[in-house]
């Protein structure tokens, strides 16, 4: 029975078989999502105890529910569906939030008016591929997301990070798409800004007044 | 196209869900400004940089436990398979 799946297996077909009883087709599927539930729920939390009370309360949910799973969205959206939302459980009680939601308490809607312009423009000196390897870079990256505010970071994440649609991350988060769209906005504005600081080429630094450039 | 208009379709256009009348302006402003077209690559860069990304690994020990967890749930719910 253990290694009846392959690779190849589709989730429609594991979720069909858990939902029939098999606990193999169940284990598959929890191995193959389980590194990208833990992955997103420390990006969120940074905290690896959370992380991992968030990992386990996503597959026991997915455990009771999937009877309830019809396969409108895909199994992984919907699994980090899950996940997002008990991260984000978690991120309100730290916050003293506990019913509210995310959106309305902290802050008014923005808008697109106010978005930032570009200040540091400059192509980079290598490319991602190269970049990728180096463990500073990967620091860069750490650190560019930790300053980010947490309302653009969790959209950053969701959308860009793990693939998610507007209107899937909109759902995970509970914010409304245009909400979602300005935050990206924001999010991919200000990391390129924090980027290119560090790898943009100086000697190719554009210094043309971008603002008034027609 | 201004600068500032081709910052707000900057998602639409990256993501290429941007209207295509709109797209032809985009990329007709572009052609004629370097800074917008160099920001747009820093974009796109930056996504891809982040997206390929190490993930973190998940402690072995934990996910021992909590496949043992998981197990004993499912025969909870599963009685006599």
């Amino acid at each position: 029975m253990a290694n009846q799946f392959t690779p190849e297996t589709s989730d429609t077909e594991l979720v069909r078989r858990a939902k029939a009883g098999e606990l193999d087709a169940f284990e598959a599927l929890t191995n193959r999502y389980e590194q990208r539930v833990f992955g997103l729920a420390m990006r969120m939390l940074r905290q690896e105890q959370d992380a991992e009370d968030v990992t386990q309360q996503t597959f026991l949910s997915v455990l009771e529910n999937l009877e309830g799973f019809r396969g409108e969205a895909s199994f992984s959206t919907w699994v980090l569906r899950i996940a997002s939302h008990a991260a984000l459980k978690i991120i309100r009680k730290r916050k003293g939030l506990n019913t509210v939601s995310l959106e309305e308490a902290t802050e008014p809607s923005e808008d697109l008016n106010s978005i930032p312009h570009p200040e540091f423009i400059a192509d980079w000196r290598q490319s991602p591929e190269h970049l990728v390897e180096r463990n500073e870079v990967r620091r860069l990256l750490d650190d560019a997301l930790t300053r980010l505010d947490e309302k653009h970071r969790l959209v950053f994440l969701l959308r860009d990070m793990e693939g998610l649609s507007i209107q899937e991350t909109a759902a995970a988060l509970e914010l409304s798409e245009a909400n979602v769209k300005v935050r990206l906005l924001r999010a991919r504005l200000q990391l390129r800004e924090e980027l290119t600081r560090v790898l943009g080429d100086p000697a190719r630094q554009l210094i043309q007044s971008h603002h008034h450039h027609e | 196209m201004k600068c500032e208009e081709l910052l707000t379709l900057l998602n639409e256009y990256v993501d290429g869900t941007v209207d295509p009348a709109v797209c032809e302006e985009f990329e007709k402003h572009m052609a004629g400004c370097n800074p917008c077209q160099v920001v747009v690559d820093n974009i796109r860069q930056t996504i891809t940089l982040f997206k390929d990304g190490q993930p973190y690994a998940m402690p072995m020990q934990f996910r021992e436990k909590m496949h043992d967890t998981l197990r004993k749930k499912w025969k909870e719910k599963h009685p006599g398979q």
